[in-house]
C-alpha cells in the first residue's frame, strides 16, 4: 500500500510499505476514506520531537472503512464492529479497560505504549500511545496511508452516521474535540471573556467552543491574517495581529484593566514571534539548551486575570525556560493542560455536528490524493497564512 | 516429602525469611561492625558527659547515635545509600545463597480481584506468556516445574524449580532446585490496591546466574538487567489482565527497507 513516511527533517515521502496485518485479538483494519495533516504533525516535520525512525508512517487524524476484524473486537457478547463499518479514530490508543480509561481519561490510557519504559524515562509515568507519533508515544504506524491498523477497535473505532461526510466528520479525530477540550478546560463561566492564542484548526475550534459553553466574548491572536479573518467571519472572536498590537496591553484595556477571565495556548512549543524573550528561546534552542519555545504560554500567564485558568491545548513535549511561575502563584492562576481525551467527546460532538450546530469543514483549504501528502506538508508548513487544514484523499 | 510437606514446610521458611526482608528498619549491619558501634558509642557517652559543654554534649549525642545502631544493627546512613554490611542470611535451602547474585524488587498497581491475578499466575503455562526472558514453563504436577529462560546474547539457561510456598490469593514462592544453570529464588504477593484499585501485584526475587554479579553487569550493558526485565514483565501481566493483550508494534508496516 501507499503510505506518508517520515525520513528526516522536512523529509517525508509516499512510498510502497507492506499493507497492516491484525496483531492482536482486538485490532482491526480500516480502510482509510480521509486523512488530515495536523499543525502538530508539524512538530514532527520540523524535528521537534524526539525518537522518530526514517520509515515511520504519520498520520492521526483519519477515518475509513472496517475491512478487518480480530477476533476479541466483538468478543464480550456484546457486538461493538462490523466489516464495513464506517468509523472515526481518536488520535490517542485507549485500551477502554484501565482506570485511567474507565475514568474517561483516554489519552493517558496505562497499557497501550509499547515503548513505555522509554516515556517513563522522560515524564515519570507514560501517556496512552498515539498514532504516528514517534517512538515516545508507542512507534503506533499512522493513517496518513490506504490502511492503518486500529488496536483496541472496540474502544478506539467510533461509528459515525452514513448522513455525515466526511468532511463533516474527520475533525472528531482531533482537532475539534482538543478544541472543545481546551474551552472546557478555560472553565468558562456565562459572559466571560477568553483570549486564544493561535488561530489554527485548534484555536479557531476553541474559540467556537468557548462561545457554546457561555464566553461573552472571545479575542484570537495571531499574525498571518487570513486565519484572523476566519477567527473574525467563521467563529465570530475579535482577531488582534500581534505583530500590529502589544497583546497584553490591548488585553488590559480591552477588559476595563481586569484581564481576560481565561487565556488558551493553541500554538505550542514552536511559538513565533520577536520579543526579547522569544529572541532568547530561539538562541537557546538553537544552541541545544532548551527545548520548546514558550513565548505564548509566558504572554498568556501574565495576561490572565487574577484568579483566571490558563489552558493549554498547544503540544509541549521537552522542558522550557524562564516560565514565569511567580506572576502563575501570586495572582492564583489555574492551569489545566493535556493530550485530549478524544474518546469522551466523540458522542456530544456528532450529535452537535448532526444537530448542525458545529460546522467543521470551513476550516478546509486544501484537498490532495494522498500521492500528493509531501507537498501538502510543504505547503502547509510554508504558507500558513493560506494553507490552514490539508485533507487528504487515498 | 510429598509435595503437600513441601509446601508446608517452605510456607513457613517463606514467612521467617521472605516478609522478614521487606521489613523497612532491617538489620543491614554486619556482628562485628555491630561489636564495635556499641563499644565505642558507649565510650563517647561515658567521655563525652564527663568532659561537658557543648562539644562534649555533641560527643555523647554521637555516642549514642553509635550504641543505638550497634544494638539494633540497624543503620539508616547505610539504607540511604544502598549500603549493606549484614551477614548472609541463609535463603529457603540456599536456592542463592544471600550477598550472591542480584536482587530485584517491583511492583505494579493491576485493576484486577487479587485472586484472578494470583490464579492466572498460579498457572504455570501462563508465565511465558508475559514474562519476556522466559521461553517456556512446564509443569507436572502444579509445583515442580522445569524452566527454559533466555539470556542475553541469545543465550538460553535451563532449571528446575518448585513452589515452597503458596497461599492462595496471597502469595507464591519458588526457587530453583540443586543444579539449576540459573540459580533463583522469589515470592510474588497479590493484596487488594489502596482505594479500590484492584490488585498491588510485588515481586521480590534473586537471581543468581553463572558468572554470578559480573555476568549480571554485562547483561546490564546489554539491556537485559534483571530490574527492568522484572518490571517490564509486571507491565505486561497488567496488560494481559486489563487490555486481555499485550500492546505491539512488532509486524506492522514501516517504509524501512
Amino acid at each position: 500500500m501507499k503510505a506518508l513516511c517520515w525520513y528526516g527533517k522536512q523529509d517525508v515521502r509516499v512510498v510502497n510499505v507492506p499493507d497492516p496485518k491484525i496483531l492482536n485479538p482486538r485490532d482491526a483494519i480500516i480502510r482509510v476514506t480521509s486523512t488530515a495533516i495536523c499543525g502538530s504533525d508539524l512538530h514532527l516535520y520540523d524535528g521537534y520531537i524526539p525518537t522518530m525512525q526514517p520509515g515511520d508512517v504519520l498520520g492521526h487524524e483519519f477515518m475509513g472503512e472496517v475491512v478487518e476484524l480480530g477476533p476479541g473486537v466483538n468478543a464480550d457478547g456484546c457486538p461493538k464492529l462490523a466489516v464495513g463499518d464506517r468509523v472515526v479514530v481518536p488520535f490517542p490508543i485507549a485500551c477502554g479497560r484501565c482506570s485511567f480509561c474507565k475514568g474517561d481519561q483516554f489519552s493517558l490510557c496505562d497499557n497501550s505504549n509499547p515503548n513505555a519504559s522509554l516515556t517513563e524515562t522522560a515524564y515519570g509515568y507514560t501517556p496512552a500511545g498515539i498514532f504516528g507519533y514517534s517512538h515516545l508515544m508507542g512507534g503506533y504506524a499512522g493513517g496518513q496511508a490506504e490502511y492503518v491498523r486500529v488496536p483496541y477497535a472496540d474502544t478506539g473505532a467510533f461509528k459515525v452516521p452514513d448522513a455525515l461526510t466526511d468532511e463533516q466528520v474527520l475533525f472528531l479525530t482531533d482537532i475539534l474535540p482538543t478544541g472543545y477540550q481546551a474551552a472546557e478546560n478555560a472553565g468558562i463561566n456565562p459572559g466571560d471573556t477568553v483570549a486564544v492564542w493561535g488561530c489554527g484548526p485548534v484555536g479557531l475550534f476553541a474559540i467556537k467552543s468557548a462561545y457554546l459553553l457561555g464566553a461573552g466574548r472571545v479575542i484570537a491572536i495571531d499574525h498571518y491574517e487570513s486565519r484572523l479573518r476566519m477567527a473574525r467571519e467563521h467563529c465570530g472572536a475579535d482577531a488582534i495581529n500581534y505583530q500590529e498590537v502589544d497583546v497584553f496591553w490591548y488585553l488590559k484595556d480591552t477588559t476595563g484593566g481586569r484581564g481576560p477571565d481565561a487565556c488558551i495556548d493553541a500554538v505550542g512549543l514552536e511559538a513565533h514571534g520577536h520579543s526579547v524573550d522569544a529572541l532568547y528561546d530561539y538562541a537557546k534552542a538553537a544552541m541545544y539548551l532548551t527545548t520548546d519555545r514558550a513565548r505564548v504560554l509566558r504572554q498568556a500567564i501574565t495576561s490572565c486575570r487574577k484568579g483566571g485558568t490558563v489552558s493549554i491545548p498547544g503540544v509541549y513535549g521537552g522542558l522550557v525556560d524562564k516560565f514565569p511561575i511567580g506572576a502563575a502563584f501570586n495572582k492564583g492562576l489555574t492551569l489545566k493542560m493535556g493530550q485530549t481525551h478524544v474518546h469522551r467527546y466523540l458522542r456530544p460532538l456528532t450529535d452537535r455536528i448532526e444537530k448542525g450546530e458545529i460546522d467543521t469543514t470551513f476550516l478546509i483549504t486544501h484537498r490532495l490524493p494522498l500521492s500528493s501528502a509531501a507537498e501538502g506538508y510543504s505547503t502547509f508548513r510554508h504558507q500558513p497564512d493560506e494553507c490552514v487544514k490539508v485533507v487528504l484523499s487515498p | 516429602m510429598t509435595s503437600a510437606e513441601s509446601i508446608r514446610h517452605g510456607q513457613q521458611a517463606g514467612r521467617e525469611v521472605w516478609q522478614g526482608r521487606a521489613h523497612p528498619r532491617r538489620v543491614n549491619v554486619g556482628e562485628t561492625e555491630r561489636l564495635v558501634s556499641q563499644v565505642g558509642g558507649g565510650a563517647l557517652i561515658v567521655v563525652g558527659l564527663a568532659r561537658g559543654g557543648l562539644k562534649g554534649l555533641l560527643a555523647a549525642g554521637m555516642g549514642a547515635a553509635l550504641l543505638a545502631r550497634g544494638t539494633t544493627g540497624h543503620c539508616s546512613l547505610y539504607e540511604a545509600i544502598g549500603m549493606d554490611t549484614a551477614e548472609p542470611e541463609q535463603g529457603p535451602y540456599g536456592a542463592v545463597p544471600a550477598q550472591q547474585g542480584v536482587r530485584v524488587e517491583e511492583s505494579i498497581i493491576i485493576d484486577r480481584a487479587p485472586d484472578d491475578i494470583y490464579l492466572f499466575w498460579r498457572d504455570h503455562a501462563n508465565l511465558s506468556k508475559f514474562m519476556t526472558d522466559v521461553v517456556e514453563v512446564t509443569s507436572a504436577d502444579g509445583v515442580h516445574s522445569h524452566w527454559v529462560v533466555g539470556g542475553p546474547m541469545g543465550l538460553t539457561l535451563e532449571y528446575d524449580a518448585e513452589i515452597h510456598n503458596d497461599e492462595p490469593g496471597r502469595l507464591i514462592s519458588w526457587r530453583s532446585l540443586p543444579g539449576a544453570q540459573l540459580a533463583t529464588a522469589g515470592t510474588v504477593r497479590f493484596s487488594p490496591a489502596a482505594g479500590g484499585r484492584g490488585a498491588e501485584v510485588r515481586v521480590n526475587q534473586k537471581f543468581d546466574p553463572p558468572g554470578g554479579k559480573l555476568t549480571v553487569g554485562l547483561a546490564k550493558l546489554l539491556g537485559h538487567d534483571p530490574t527492568s526485565v522484572t518490571r517490564e514483565n509486571l507491565r505486561r501481566l497488567k496488560q494481559l489482565m486489563e487490555a486481555g493483550e499485550i500492546a505491539t508494534i512488532s509486524g506492522q508496516p514501516s517504509g524501512r527497507a
